[in-house]
């Protein structure tokens, strides 16, 4: 696959395995107000993914028009080793804080990140981060003060969200190591590299710790980073995930759903 | 009790004026409501479950969207009636606890299982099909929180039944497989969707009275009939069967004839001998377990802040 | 069991929704949230899901103080009394224009 759809591919991924993770919560949230709010972020990420992957489908189509794929082949037929997601997305739920920490992570990048593609040369992408942003703002802001209330509330919350930073503290790294789609991204105009937003990132995660009574977070000593999902190695969560997600297109092949 | 103010709430009754809140009604009239609201509430949320097992499975981003934008609507509705509830003086909290302990009911369709795709196509048609038939008349409900909260939940339902048969009408035009799937899954769905109707009108005690504070409008049977009537029409779009060879236009009614329910059935589901009593219920009561110490997190975190709360109102996070 | 050290009790509060510009907020329903803000944003995902609302006022319920039914009688009977405040108690010729 050519550089360019991967990137847009990788964007794809990362709002579809968080959607879908965020979406295993429905009618099991802490409170029925929660459950309605958790899927609704579950649903603004579904729908950024589709425009990713019809982008991405376009695309390809137009390089190799013999061979068209669609939104829904781009999202249930490839393996595991395809998947361009950080591994962040793809880690199981796990608790509350977990989720909403896993969150607060990602749409604080999501943010950055969109902000800059506004800048992108390939109309599309812009035009597609410009209609997320509304909702990831929201989605910072929802997270932020979930970071707050846990991090700031009962001894037993406060020990949680200790558990989710220690948790998810492997998988931040990879969102700043460029990849190959992204260098390329970088020098055609379509995108940025990541190391651009890394410092304000790790900035503003620090400066909403620190209203939550929580440890700051460094971008020093962080574990080797073995594992890629930008390059197609995840960890054994995806494979699961996928097996899950993809199995009426795989059971009943060619058909129309 | 005085005579004036049960004179007042039978006028109020008689000329169609809502019942609000604080006016005076009978304890018996305020405790069938309680009942009827809150188990409505609870079979909403106990309701996503069945439809929430195949969210990771929905094979088409398209479906895993719309099912998702589904059964959020059903926790919108479920909060729409526990809120309209709370009006009668209970708690949410008190009705949960009375699901949890199994002294209040939810409706037993929702403890069959989904076991295929089709189901979920199944469910649309049939099981908010049957729903929509039983809640628009609730729209002009006696009492006004009750009528306000079925009419927007109405509003809202068409979308499920349109979305259902769409699911099923794409697998009746598809592959043999898909086919079986789709006829396999009306075959188990049927009947329990009749049964949503409620014990014919003669087993239905609670009936009579519900209809003279004209909370209830029509009986059981008449719409159940209504209900057989509509979709014994659709299913010849789906060109599928109703599992019931006994169905046969009645010229002198005017409606069709279907087969026996088999009511010892339904009741065994309503005792808890259904296939997924125990699941729904325990899945219920782990999520609100679960859920306890972020519950006590909020609540802690709002009275520590509650004189300071310029962080969560002033947060600058974008 | 011990009593739990944290009560789990959010408050229950009121959403009034002004749907367009020019109307007023009106009353859509009632939900649990643990502070202001997180009322307000679920006021946003459950009351305005299909666009039904450009504001939003969130009130805890104990903060609504309501007249007593049972004295509707006295509290507005007088002002239905006092017909003379409709324009139709008036009888005024037909060619009369702009009043």
């Amino acid at each position: 696959m050519d550089l360019l759809s991967t990137y847009i591919i990788h964007q794809a991924d990362n709002v579809l395995i968080l959607g879908h993770r965020n979406s295993e919560w429905t009618g099991h949230g802490p409170i029925l107000e929660q459950d309605i709010a958790l899927s609704n972020i579950a649903l603004d990420l579904v729908g950024q993914a589709r425009n990713f992957y019809q982008l991405a489908a376009a695309h390809l189509n137009e390089l190799t028009p013999a061979e068209p794929v669609t939104e829904d082949d781009l999202a249930y037929l490839r393996d595991a080793n395809e998947f361009r997601n950080f591994i962040l997305v793809e880690q199981v739920n796990g608790d509350w804080a977990k989720t909403i920490l896993r969150q607060f992570y990602f749409s604080t990048y999501q943010f950055l990140l969109y902000n800059r593609l506004l800048q992108s040369n390939i109309p599309e992408i812009a035009a597609i981060s410009e209609k997320s942003l509304k909702e990831t703002r929201y989605h910072v802001k929802w997270s932020s003060e979930w970071v707050i209330r846990l991090g700031d509330g009962t001894e037993e919350s406060h020990a949680r969200m200790l558990e989710a930073i220690h948790n998810l503290n492997p998988w931040i790294s990879e969102l700043f190591l460029p990849a190959d789609f992204e260098y390329e991204a970088e020098s055609s105009g379509a995108g940025v590299l990541p190391e651009i937003i890394k410092d304000e990132w790790y900035y503003r995660v620090n400066k909403l710790f620190e209203t939550a009574t929580l440890p700051k977070i460094t971008s020093e000593k962080k574990p080797m980073q073995i594992l890629s999902g930008k390059k197609g190695v995840h960890s054994e969560h995806l494979g699961l995930l996928l097996a899950e997600m993809q199995f009426l297109q795989r059971a009943y092949p060619g058909s129309n759903w | 009790m005085s005579t004036r103010e049960q004179e007042i709430f039978d006028q109020k009754i008689e000329q169609e004026i809502r019942i609000e809140p604080k006016d005076w009604m009978p304890d018996e009239y305020r405790k069938m409501l309680i009942r009827q609201m809150s188990q409505h509430a609870h079979s909403e949320i106990v309701g996503m479950l069945p439809e929430g097992n195949w969210i990771t499975r929905a094979p088409s981003l398209r479906r895993k969207a719309t099912l998702i934008a589904k059964v959020q609507d059903e926790a919108g509705h479920g909060l729409y009636l526990y809120s309209a509830t709370e009006t009668l003086g209970i708690t949410r909290d008190e009705t949960i606890t009375q699901l949890h302990s199994g002294k209040a009911k939810y409706s037993s369709i929702f403890n069959y299982p989904t076991l295929t795709w089709a189901d979920i196509g199944a469910i649309g048609w049939l099981v908010d099909g049957a729903a929509i038939m039983n809640q628009v008349p609730l729209c002009r409900a006696s009492y006004g929180p009750y009528a306000r909260a079925m009419i927007r939940i109405c509003k809202e339902e068409s979308f499920h039944q349109r979305q259902g048969f769409e699911i099923l009408l794409t697998l009746s035009r598809g592959n043999e497989a898909q086919k079986a799937m789709c006829q396999d899954a009306i075959n188990r769905w049927w009947w329990p969707s009749l049964m949503m109707f409620g014990p014919g009108d003669d087993a239905s005690p609670n009936s009579q009275r519900s209809m003279q504070w004209k909370i209830k409008r029509f009986s059981n049977d008449e719409l159940r009939q209504k209900f057989v009537d509509v979709c014994v029409d659709q299913v010849k779009t789906l060109e599928m069967l109703l599992p019931d060879p006994k169905i046969k236009w009645n010229e002198k009614t005017g409606h069709y004839d279907f087969g026996e329910i088999n009511w010892e059935e339904f009741y065994e589901v309503l005792k808890g001998n259904g296939p997924c009593n125990f699941e729904r219920l325990e899945a219920r009561k782990k999520a609100h377990a679960d859920g306890l110490w972020v519950r006590e997190a909020a609540a802690a975190y709002a009275e520590k802040k509650y004189s300071s709360n310029t962080i969560l109102n002033g947060i600058k996070t974008a | 069991m011990e009593s739990k050290p944290h009560s789990e009790n959010w408050p229950l509060w009121e959403v009034f929704i002004r749907p367009r510009q020019g109307l007023d907020h009106k009353h859509a329903g009632s939900l649990y949230a643990a502070d202001a803000q997180m009322a307000i944003e679920n006021a946003r995902d459950v009351y305005t899901r299909r666009n039904e609302g450009i504001s939003i006022w969130v009130v805890e319920s104990k903060y609504i103080h309501a007249s007593n039914p049972s004295e509707s009688d006295s509290f507005f009977d007088p002002s239905n009394d006092k017909v003379y405040r409709h324009p139709s108690f008036y009888n005024l010729p037909d060619e009369l224009k702009n009043i």
